[in-house]
């Protein structure tokens, strides 16, 4: 039932899209003027309106040559009292968590466990202390904390011999910076303004993600909103990695003639010297 | 200054990736080897995953190996046909060496395999270059040099059928031997990112006999199109060749390359092998350390399976 509140902004995030470089050389100005728009309208439409708006400074992280991560600015507002948990979901896909053992004084990977429907990347933020703020069954039900993540192992093992594993693919993750263990601080400005800065490391995977912003009162979820961002390769490096996907064979030759060139030409030029 | 690498999916500092590609080119300007032994286990330790590295090592081979395989082509150093029966061999070599690093890579076992075969290779030959210009540099010391080995030595190998005759080599020997070292070769350069031309040369020469000048001349020729074969296959099948990658590192290469080359030429012989047996020992021990060590975190995170 609360994901009928959850209302995704595809269509205003369409819109923003086509106006990317504006929205980067004026940010501070936008930023303001959606906000006091989106004041407005909360005010103009009442209680029985949204009681939770908020939108990204960008919809979209460029991956270009000199990539070395991103900050997205998370801004909004909410209509009355309460506190704001933010969730960024990486788009989902399949984890496998290999264990090694000792064997003839090697370490050997050993056992593995397959998890499905694990996000590449999530990290959280809050403007109170998670675990005061959201009662565990409402932390469940909108999977908040990498405790209530609905992965599903596929293994013959038995549960209690999955979990070491499950915490494994949490840690590794969080070494590679993928789940960051720190829950960010969202930002109140006054009783209504929040915002909050989205990390995003240098290894962040591509794909499509999904910001989910709550509004909490009183220990319930009261308002959700849903903000796409996308992640994606920009210039040569997308190029490239485009071209080796879909045509690997002419990748394959080229690869070859360009390794073939340059070791051609370097010995031409040497040569000279 | 960072680079992001679009196939191995991480950003790294260009300007130490542009030192690695130099320090290789050192050692193989130094030492006339591809440098694919030293670049491949560098690049995994700097946390660039193996499967990129092998085969991206691969592409790097195939620039560095073939201005030196021309050089040699205008010395006439080459045996053609001994090349194109190894080559023969060799891509039948690497195809299945590419085909098993996929399977092996969807078991979680190709850097254990990888770091076995350094571990093995690079252990067992540089252990065989340190005991021999060790030697060569204590008779050097005493009159009377060293002695003259006997030009041919009869052994099994001679025995086998489908005789066939190198002119370039002065060898009339089976077609079987040079195919099985150009199989050989394959296999190595598929799983290890390497030309290999620190096992196939020594091959040549003590297991086929074949004239040193020859030896080197022929292996150059033959691992140009075996890596190339590879970093074909590796892209192909794998989608592991990262051409931005391999770029900086030929670019940091061909500079190296000629600084080792220039230092080369102030060592002696003996000496200089004994250096490169060093360093591929220190390799291997590396690797195998980082095998015998309790890891940090025993369970570890694969790498999506490729589709």
């Amino acid at each position: 039932m609360n994901r009928c509140a959850a209302r995704p902004v595809v269509g205003f995030a369409a819109a923003r899209w086509a106006r990317q470089p504006a929205i980067a050389r004026y940010a501070p100005f936008v930023l303001r003027a959606v906000l006091a728009g989106a004041l407005l309208v909360v005010e103009a439409s009442g209680a029985a309106a949204e009681q939770l708006i908020a939108d990204l400074s960008k919809h979209r992280v460029a991956i270009t040559t000199g990539f070395t991560g991103d900050d997205v600015l998370l801004f909004g507002a909410t209509e009355g009292p309460g506190d704001v948990v933010v969730v960024v979901r990486g788009p989902v896909g399949e984890a496998v968590v290999r264990e090694k053992a000792q064997i003839a004084g090697i370490w050997v990977n050993r056992r593995l466990v397959r998890f499905t429907n694990v996000p590449e990347f999530y990290a959280l933020a809050s403007s109170a202390p998670l675990d005061k703020l959201v009662p565990p069954g409402v932390a469940a039900r909108n999977e908040i904390g990498i405790a209530n993540l609905r992965i599903s192992p596929q293994s013959s093992l038995k549960p209690d011999q999955i979990a070491p594993f499950r915490a494994a693919l949490f840690r590794n993750k969080a070494r590679e910076g993928l789940y960051p263990t720190e829950v960010s601080q969202v930002d109140f400005r006054g009783p209504r303004l929040f915002r909050t800065t989205i990390h995003f490391p240098a290894n962040v995977p591509t794909g499509s993600y999904e910001v989910r912003v709550y509004l909490i009162r009183d220990g319930r979820d009261v308002s959700v909103q849903s903000t796409p961002l996308y992640v994606n390769k920009i210039g040569v490096g997308a190029d490239v990695s485009e071209f080796a996907h879909n045509y690997s064979v002419y990748y394959g030759l080229i690869a070859i003639a360009v390794a073939m060139l340059a070791g051609w030409i370097a010995s031409a030029v040497f040569r000279r010297v | 200054m960072q680079i992001y690498l679009p196939i191995a999916e991480q950003s790294i500092d260009v300007i130490l990736l542009l030192g690695v590609g130099g320090l290789v080119g050192v050692v193989s300007g130094l030492f006339g080897v591809g440098g694919g032994f030293l670049a491949t286990p560098i690049l995994i330790f700097l946390g660039i995953s193996p499967a990129v590295a092998v085969a991206t090592g691969a592409t790097q081979v195939v620039a560095s190996s073939v201005s030196g395989a021309m050089t040699q082509w205008r010395a006439n150093h080459v045996d053609v046909k001994m090349g194109v029966v190894m080559l023969i061999g060799g891509f039948a070599g690497s195809s299945a060496g590419v085909i098993a690093f996929g399977i092996l890579s969807r078991l979680g076992q190709i850097d254990l395999v990888i770091t076995l075969s350094y571990v093995g290779f690079l252990g067992v030959t540089g252990a065989l270059m340190l005991v021999e210009s060790g030697l060569s540099l204590f008779r050097a010391r005493r009159p009377g040099g060293a002695q003259p080995g006997r030009l041919h030595t009869h052994t099994w190998i001679h025995n086998l059928p489908f005789k066939m005759k190198f002119r370039r080599s002065k060898l009339y020997i089976s077609a079987f031997v040079p195919l099985a070292v150009g199989v050989f070769s394959g296999l190595l350069s598929a799983i290890m990112g390497v030309g290999g031309g620190f096992i196939i040369v020594p091959a040549m020469i003590y297991l086929i006999g074949m004239p040193t000048v020859v030896a080197v001349g022929t292996s150059l020729f033959e691992v140009v199109f075996i890596a190339a074969n590879v970093s074909f296959l590796q892209a192909v099948n794998n989608h592991t060749v990262d051409l931005v990658l391999a770029l900086v590192l030929i670019t940091g290469g061909v500079v190296g390359a000629q600084l080792g080359s220039r230092m080369g030429s102030r060592l002696r012989g003996a000496e200089l092998r004994a250096l490169l047996a060093l360093l591929v020992i220190g390799v291997a021990g590396k690797l195998l350390f980082d095998l015998v060590v309790p890891p940090e975190d025993l369970f570890s995170l694969s790498a999506p399976v490729l589709p």
